[in-house]
């Protein structure tokens, strides 16, 4: 006897309509595709972009011109006005291109006033006094832009930031976050710190708030133990704070607008020698995040009004989003920062101390957040499996 | 090797697509035919090139390996030999097997006058790796989207073209393909489970036939679904299994870029909800 499999007549139409609804969400090829330089050839190693949405990207994130260049006139601000505490030491020219690029870059044009942006920050009767909190505000702002172009250039440079990386035209920068509180479990099921639609997570049922967990505490990262099996396992060592680490790892992909193998061969996560020297940049951008929120956000919460702030009354703080927005490197890596030299110097005044160096923000542990080998070691293993043929 | 008394009955001559009756013998057990002699000849030099790709690597720790494809600045174009090349035509060596392989169980089907559900069935097999090594690699404009050949390798390929998308598990085809495995899985255990136990009777008992399999499983869970339709659902579980993991890669990269937990947003962005 015959039998047919299924019957044709109706199986195609079936077919059609099912791939047709699983085609409907999808995108068109092809994509654009490299493979990553530190990797291997024929090993996956290789970034995907839709070169559509590429360009939808390029006309997202494009660097302003920068101001005609200052007269060099030598004369300090500081000399001049009255209440310069991390600007002063910058020529008078300079500084009042400085404060038009600031208002070009914060302010919206809707509210300046008679050409202006100042008023966004000073009060015009008296340009030097802190009345505003808004200039108390940039003020911080100013010296954690210093701060990240002066002393984490391991991340920023050779690029640098100015507060136009994040703002954007914005006087809040439009990716910023606060803590996420959830919601209370409802008695239908368990809601847990997850399982919640959430754009921080890029769309995962992962922890909705790494950034929480992982930038407002120092709290450990790393979680592969370095031998197959761990002689003894210790608290942070388990599916839960793995899937902490893997909710951030989303966040910061997404943000970047990049998969895992940016930074890490997936064939080992943890192991340095086999990473991409991207994930060295990542290493000081975390340490660099944590630093930033702590020492000039955070002690600005007496002052922001809680309108600006989180459901729990926290400061809007920044992540790798607030910067990248989508793309591997900020504004696709224009450097603007070079054009503006009063951001690139320390503070005129000592800014309150940092907590602690950068390189000691995390002790190393007995994992493998070991400081990473400035140069992957072909080891025996990678180099066949990428094969020279 | 001596033929069983009965074979003889089922050999012989004719069915065969190609050839006439060139090809049309046997060695031993093994029917040749004209896709047996193309599948040998396909499957030795391939192997052979491996070989010979292996002496020109670093290596003969046979995990280790790997017979790479051209870089992906190749495009679709042949590479040199020693840089992706020998991966290209390792790769037509393999397809020239499976598909003679297929051939040749349509030629046997011929012979026996049956249905072609075994070719058809393994064609599914060959239409996954062909979806690896071709559809992809062509949809992505570049050879060097195909797998490497080496056992670590390619495991490696997998892991690493499956992070490029955050969180594979997300990515829907790859869902429908887990879900099919796992019940094919489930499928032939209850009846393979099923089968040993009417012929496995306590002592002095005889063996059971179909009626005590449908009673079994009418009580068990409430319907049977019968000695023949047991395999048309074994093999529609199996193959969509094969069809939904060839989806799965195909459409990652040439059809969707970014993460896949995000390719679900299509569900909350419907005008349907507030």
């Amino acid at each position: 006897m015959r039998t047919m499999l299924f019957a044709k007549h109706k199986a195609l139409p079936l077919a059609a309509v099912g791939i047709a609804l699983l085609m409907a969400g999808c995108e068109g090829p092809p994509p654009q595709s490299t493979q990553y330089p530190y990797s291997y050839r024929g090993v996956g190693q290789n970034a995907f972009v839709n070169p559509r949405i590429l360009a939808k990207l390029h006309e997202a994130n494009v660097a302003p011109e920068s101001l005609a260049p200052a007269v060099p006139i030598p004369v300090a601000a500081g000399s001049v006005y009255q209440n310069l505490q991390v600007l002063g030491d910058v020529s008078i020219t300079e500084f009042t291109r400085q404060m038009s690029a600031i208002a070009e870059w914060i302010v919206p044009k809707d509210q300046w006033v008679n050409g202006q942006g100042c008023v966004y920050c000073h009060d015009l009767n008296n340009m030097a006094a802190d009345t505003k909190y808004q200039k108390v505000v940039a003020r911080s702002m100013i010296k954690m832009t210093k701060r990240a172009n002066v002393d984490w250039q391991a991340h920023v440079a050779p690029t640098g930031v100015t507060c136009y990386t994040c703002h954007r035209g914005q006087p809040i920068p439009k990716y910023v976050w606060t803590t996420n509180p959830g919601e209370k479990p409802h008695t239908s099921g368990y809601v847990g710190n997850q399982n919640r639609l959430s754009a921080v997570t890029a769309y995962t049922s992962l922890p909705f708030d790494p950034l929480t967990t992982y930038f407002d505490k120092e709290a450990v990262i790393a979680l592969t133990p370095p031998t197959a099996v761990a002689p003894f396992h210790p608290k942070t060592v388990n599916t839960k704070n793995a899937e902490g680490t893997y909710a951030l790892m989303n966040y910061i992909s997404r943000s970047l607008g990049v998969g895992c193998n940016h930074c890490h061969n997936s064939r080992q996560f943890a192991d340095w020698a086999q990473s991409s020297p991207q994930r060295v940049k990542g290493w000081y951008a975390i340490r660099m995040v944590r630093e930033a929120n702590k020492n000039f956000i955070l002690p600005l919460t007496d002052i922001i009004p809680a309108v600006n702030k989180g459901p729990l009354g926290d400061p809007k703080r920044i992540g790798c989003e607030t910067c990248h927005q989508g793309v591997n490197k900020p504004l696709f890596g224009a450097e603007m920062a070079k054009d503006y030299p009063a951001l690139l110097t320390p503070p005129a005044t000592a800014p309150a101390a940092p907590a602690a160096a950068p390189a000691a923000a995390e002790p190393a542990p007995a994992q493998v957040e070991a400081v990473p080998a400035s140069e992957p070691k072909v080891t025996g293993l990678a180099g066949t499996a990428a094969g020279v043929m | 090797m001596a033929m069983l008394s009965f074979e003889r009955k089922y050999r012989v001559r004719g069915g065969t697509l190609i050839g006439g009756d060139l090809f049309d013998f046997w060695a031993g057990p093994i029917y040749i035919g004209f896709f047996g002699v193309t599948g040998f000849f396909c499957a030795v030099l391939g192997t052979l090139l491996i070989v010979w790709g292996a002496a020109m690597g670093p290596t003969w720790n046979l995990w280790q390996i790997s017979i790479a494809p051209p870089d992906l600045s190749y495009g679709l174009g042949m590479a040199p030999l020693a840089k992706g090349g020998l991966w290209q035509i390792i790769t037509m060596c393999a397809i020239g097997a499976f598909v003679s392989w297929a051939l040749r169980e349509v030629e046997i089907c011929r012979k026996l006058g049956i249905g072609f559900h075994v070719p058809f069935a393994f064609s599914f097999a060959i239409l996954a790796y062909i979806t690896l090594v071709v559809i992809r690699p062509v949809l992505l404009g570049a050879w060097g989207h195909g797998f490497p050949y080496g056992i670590l390798s390619h495991l490696d390929w997998v892991s690493n073209t499956g992070y490029q998308f955050l969180h594979f598990h997300y990515n829907p085809a790859h869902m429908l393909a887990i879900a099919f495995f796992f019940t094919n899985a489930l499928a032939l255990s209850m009846h393979g489970s099923l089968i040993l136990s009417m012929v496995n009777p306590p002592k002095g008992e005889e063996v059971k036939t179909s009626e005590h399999e449908n009673t079994f499983f009418r009580d068990d869970v409430g319907y049977s679904i019968g000695a023949l339709a047991i395999h048309r659902l074994g093999l529609f579980l199996a193959l969509s299994a094969v069809f939904w993991s060839a989806v799965c890669i195909v459409i990652s990269g040439p059809f969707w870029t970014r993460g896949w937990p995000e390719w679900w947003m299509w569900w909350p962005n419907l005008p349907i909800f507030g």
